[in-house]
């Protein structure tokens, strides 16, 4: 942000300033809420609150006790798994599914392409509440519900959008003329998808799968419609956690997914540079 | 030059194209090129010249009408069965590959060995002169230098025909010259048939065997550069190549290879009769700028001579560039040459000026 200019009137000065204050308000309360759990979450006592010893900072007052509950508990082991096998199977399903309707829908030619837009990304306007019960009359019907195919399906169905709303993005700045040039160059149609086009909208589709990901890594609703108790996912145990044994493993559990959030998110943002180097949209 | 009958490797046959289903934006085209021949279409936007390239390489498809290849129809073949090179307007360069791999491609996808493939690329590479940026992505090189390596990119796989979209478009005056001369080298050393699109009618003079100058769908005049420039089969052709002077008139006689127009400002000229063929048909008659004579001396016994009134003279270094009111136009621009006996004229001199019958060409109006 650049320095206010000398000739900045009274009014502008006062925007100056309160844009700033403004800006670090919004950071302060979205930011605040989630730090405030990872010093929680290190509390040697089975409490919610800030002990004495830990505003010592006296390392008395802290523990990993509870990551070591989280990490050993049968009652969050089978969750922390059940979302490990769940969420990157439909993460797989939506890159595959979405990746191919965006590039099909990008084709001038289709008709009713915004219709079927529409429809596809609409699991992320329809309310979640509403999704998760006609799935679960659907689902029940033909046999889905209480299965680990219909929770993956589901939560497929959930990322789908964000795939295909990410690799949309991407395929506007794609140059159709590579694809031709590919084709003219002696490759088929499936050659040049492989070695032109997705390498180039690889990072559409990446960060559009981490979408994906923590959209099914994150869900409660829908899992708590669909699936049974084999079925029990990490976000799951939590909110049953927090109604019936509030205990400071939770926020364990809480610090842990941050921790994944933030690891993905930055390698999407190392990946996404990497590959505007390689199409020298940046100086390397 | 013909390349009619069976010589003909490239050919047109009653092709036509529309979008729409209404509009046709080829009509009927026909063409044939023999093997070998740097063929331009030449022609404004819109004029249907690279819907024909692209029909050629297989990206549109053809409303009506055939296109064969060495004699065999290929309206029905994909575009990656043809085996044509292509060097695209932007370049079209792989922009996750470096130089190297784009030129590998082809030969990757024909299933080339690694040894083959390296000394081919390696070869494609020094025949543009860019040998040692093979490691380069496209991105890290100029645009003259991504010409160079679209180029050696459609010539690795060894393609009989080559069609280039407006390649040079994007390149400074410069290093397009030099690129106009490059290309035509190439492509005459290597026997390749090349298929050229422009608008740029120096382009199309300089580089080519033959031009096809589009307009409305249609092709307008194909013939050799000297013989387009000097010999427009109609108006639209003697507008679009080069500097032109126009003179509206009336046709008054006819008699073998001349003919006499009434201009409408009444004087009375002589002209050849290109696509006139009755008395009293309007004409727009056509003369070359540097084929107009202001020295009476030089000028043939029996010549007609118009009365002319200089209304800008422009010193041009090597030559001078006179505006003249002739006839009731004030755009009448003649050419000469910079030499020690030409005089230098001043606006508002009048003087006479002339030239010869068969240099003045009476066409459509």
């Amino acid at each position: 942000m650049s320095a206010l200019p000398p000739y900045a009137s009274t009014g502008q000065r006062i925007w100056h300033y309160g844009f700033r204050t403004i800006c670090g308000l919004i950071f302060f309360f979205l930011i605040a809420p989630i730090m405030v759990i990872v010093p929680l979450s290190f509390n040697a006592e089975n409490f919610f609150t800030f002990t004495p010893e830990m505003l010592r900072l006296d390392p008395e007052g802290y523990s990993l006790r509870h990551y070591v509950d989280f990490f050993t508990n049968p009652n969050w082991q089978g969750p922390l798994w059940n979302s490990i096998k769940i969420a990157p199977a439909a993460t797989l399903l939506s890159v595959c599914l979405g990746t191919l309707a965006a590039i099909g829908l990008s084709q001038p030619h289709v008709p009713g392409r915004r219709a079927i837009m529409a429809m596809l990304i609409s699991p992320m306007i329809v309310p979640l509440i509403i999704s998760a019960a006609g799935m679960y009359f659907f689902y029940s019907r033909i046999g889905l519900q209480g299965t680990y195919f219909g929770v993956v399906l589901a939560h497929a169905a959930l990322g789908i959008p964000f795939v295909i709303i990410t690799v949309t993005a991407t395929l506007v700045g794609f140059d159709s003329s590579l694809t031709r040039a590919a084709a003219n160059l002696g490759a088929s149609p499936v050659t040049t998808f492989f070695r032109v086009q997705m390498p180039l909208i690889l990072p559409g589709v990446i960060s559009g799968g981490l979408f994906a990901f923590i959209t099914s890594f994150d869900e409660v609703v829908v899992v708590l419609f669909l699936g049974s108790a084999s079925q029990k996912t990490l976000p799951w145990q939590m909110f049953t956690g927090l109604r019936e044994q509030i205990s400071p493993t939770i926020l364990a559990a809480a610090t842990v997914l941050i921790t994944i959030s933030i690891v993905l998110l930055a390698t999407l943002e190392i990946l996404r540079r990497r590959s505007e180097r390689l199409r020298g949209l940046s100086p390397s | 030059m013909d390349g009619s009958g069976n010589a003909a490797f490239v050919a047109f046959e009653r092709v036509q194209k529309s979008y729409d289903g209404e509009t046709l934006v080829v009509k009927d085209l026909n063409l044939s090129m023999p093997k070998g021949e740097f063929l331009t279409m030449l022609g404004p936007s819109g004029s249907g010249k690279t819907t024909c390239l692209m029909m050629l390489a297989g990206f549109e498809t053809a409303t009506h009408g055939e296109i064969k290849l060495d004699g065999q129809s290929i309206n029905n073949i994909p575009p990656h069965k043809r085996g044509i090179g292509m060097v695209f307007q932007n370049y079209a360069l792989f922009p996750h590959m470096t130089v190297a791999e784009n030129l590998s491609f082809p030969l990757e996808v024909r299933k080339i060995s690694k040894s083959d493939r390296e000394a081919k690329v390696k070869r494609a590479l020094d025949m543009v002169q860019m040998g040692e940026f093979g490691n380069r992505r496209p991105a890290q090189l100029s645009g003259g230098q991504q010409q160079r390596i679209a180029l050696a990119r459609a010539l690795v796989f060894e393609p009989e025909l080559v069609l280039m979209d407006e390649p040079l478009g994007a390149l400074d005056k410069q290093l397009r010259e030099h690129m106009q001369f490059e290309i035509t080298r190439l492509a005459h050393n290597l026997g390749i048939t090349t298929v050229y699109v422009t608008h740029d009618q120096t382009e199309a003079l300089t580089m080519s065997d033959r031009v096809a100058v589009f307009d409305d769908g249609r092709i307008q005049q194909l013939a050799p550069p000297d013989k387009l420039y000097e010999e427009p089969d109609n108006s639209f052709v003697a507008q679009f190549i080069g500097e032109n002077n126009t003179l509206l008139g009336k046709v008054e006689e006819i008699s073998g290879e001349t003919c006499k127009v009434r201009l409408d400002s009444g004087e009375l000229i002589v002209a050849k009769p290109v696509n006139v063929s009755e008395v009293g048909e309007r004409t727009r008659v056509s003369i070359r700028p540097e084929r107009v004579e202001m020295n009476m001396e030089r000028l043939q016994d029996g010549a007609f001579t118009l009365k002319a009134e200089v209304l800008e003279f422009i010193y041009m270094g090597d030559i001078y560039r006179t505006r003249l009111r002739v006839a009731g136009h004030e755009d009448f621009v003649v050419k000469t040459r910079n030499a020690p006996d030409q005089p230098r004229l001043k606006p508002g001199e009048r003087i006479e000026i002339g030239w010869l019958p068969e240099d003045c060409r009476a066409l459509d109006s």
